[in-house]
């Protein structure tokens, strides 16, 4: 049962003549299911200006939360469930703060006359359309911040360390896509050029399968590293990668492989010493 | 027996990442060896890709098969791209059109146990593998 559009400019009358009684109910009724979380006076803040949002759209002419006349609406509520997503609020507990529109309002409806209450209903489902826009939104926002932390951890997660004189290792772990690669080969490379080292080792224990984009990238930061005088060695290699990366039918060449970081070390200590004598 | 297909879009690196996943998750269930598991997801990693890249996404699908005297997985990975010209061609190793190692197709053969290519030019691609347990 939608909103006819005499039925939109009387509610958006009432929740102006009622403006103060419904956003006290309204904000008493959030307050109590975030139970204390955001303060009274600025859920309060919020409701007023959700309150004016329905009004002017409900006053434009909008009978449906799709329409032009409540654009201002739904840019509204998509910054309250931002705001909200950003603190840690649940999306349902978003959505609640709208129903709660729904039971003020109720409170303030007189009489129970039939017309009332169809009013009542159609109204009902515009803010239940309300609500689901915030859900919307919150599901965005929190795949947006998800998308960022793993980009952080991605910077965290590529550490490459100075192993022994003259030899740095880089650990990688889990999966190696194309913006992970890249932090990688930088990072290294500035690790080669910052300790001066002639030796890095790529470390693959953690990574569960090599295809032939990870080759790619192995290979290219193998061939940049020697290009700048240092030598690398992948270790780690499982069985199982191994027999993959021969069906595959990838070749590392001359580039040395060990099965573990230990001797991958000891292979490059030994290097170094037959170097310097 | 039939089990329930597991289809997942594929149009972001991000897909090819679940995609990977998956294929490991029922791998695992349908008691894959260590190394058919890898060789599996590995093949999948390549297709899914390919998918992705050349045939502007796609379509994954993975189900569990038996055919009666073994179990195993089937894989369809299903585009509405370009399509592939010649398919020998592509089928050779290191020949790529986009800076690969050119070994994706033509190594993801040698990963599996059946590899079907449906392929027509303007059309798009299909590739259907399959796994059979020891
Ligand atoms: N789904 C597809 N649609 C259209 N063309 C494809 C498709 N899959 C593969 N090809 C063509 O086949 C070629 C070979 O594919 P293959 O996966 O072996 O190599 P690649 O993707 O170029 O490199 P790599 O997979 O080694 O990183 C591609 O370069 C591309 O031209
Ligand atoms: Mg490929």
């Amino acid at each position: 049962m939608a909103l006819e559009p005499d039925e939109a400019s009387r509610l958006a009358a009432l929740l102006e003549d009622k403006q103060e009684e419904l956003v006290g109910a309204w904000t008493d009724r959030v307050a109590q299911s975030l139970r204390g979380r955001l303060s009274r006076a600025e859920l309060q803040r919020q409701t007023t200006e959700l309150r004016k949002g329905f009004q002017s759209a409900l006053a434009g002419g909008a009978t449906d939360l799709t329409q032009e006349a409540a654009a201002e609406l739904r840019a509204q509520l998509s910054d309250l469930s931002t705001g909200r997503a950003r603190q840690g609020f649940s999306a349902t507990e978003t959505a609640v703060s709208l129903f709660a529109l729904k039971e003020a309002l109720l409170g303030v409806l007189d009489g129970g006359d039939a017309g009332n209450l169809r009013e009542y209903v159609a109204f009902s489902e515009f803010v239940d359309a309300a609500a689901l826009f915030t859900f919307d939104t919150y599901v965005h926002v929190r795949e947006s911040l998800i998308a960022d932390q793993a980009e952080q951890l991605l910077e965290l997660s590529t550490p490459v360390v100075k192993l022994w004189d003259g030899v740095v290792a880089v650990p990688l772990v889990g999966t190696l896509d194309s913006a992970r690669a890249q932090v990688v080969m930088e990072r290294l490379l500035q690790t080669l050029v910052d300790t001066g080292s002639p030796y890095a080792i790529i470390d693959i224990t953690g990574v569960p399968a090599v295809d032939t984009q990870v080759a790619q990238h192995i290979l290219k930061t193998v061939v940049a590293a020697r290009l700048m005088g240092a030598d690398c060695i992948i270790s780690g290699i499982r069985p199982q990668i191994a027999q993959t990366i021969v069906a595959l039918g990838i070749e590392f060449g001359d580039i040395a492989t060990k099965a573990s970081l230990a001797d991958a070390l000891r292979y490059a200590l030994n290097k170094t010493r037959t170097r310097e004598s | 027996m039939s089990d329930p297909v597991e289809r997942i879009a594929v149009s972001t690196d991000q897909d090819v990442v679940r995609v990977r996943q998956l294929v490991r998750t029922i791998a695992v269930s349908a008691k894959l060896s260590l190394v058919d598991q890898t060789k599996l997801v590995t093949a999948a990693s390549e297709l899914a890709r390919n998918t992705l890249v050349y045939g502007g996404g796609g379509t994954v699908e993975v189900t569990r098969v038996d055919n009666g005297r073994r179990q195993g997985i089937r894989i369809v990975f299903a585009d509405q791209g370009p399509g592939i010209a010649d398919l020998d061609l592509a089928l050779t190793d290191g020949y790529t059109t986009g800076g690969g190692l050119g070994l994706g197709l033509s190594g993801a053969r040698r990963l599996v146990d059946e590899f079907d290519i449906e392929t027509a030019v303007g059309q798009g691609t299909s590739i259907t593998v399959t796994k059979w347990c020891r």
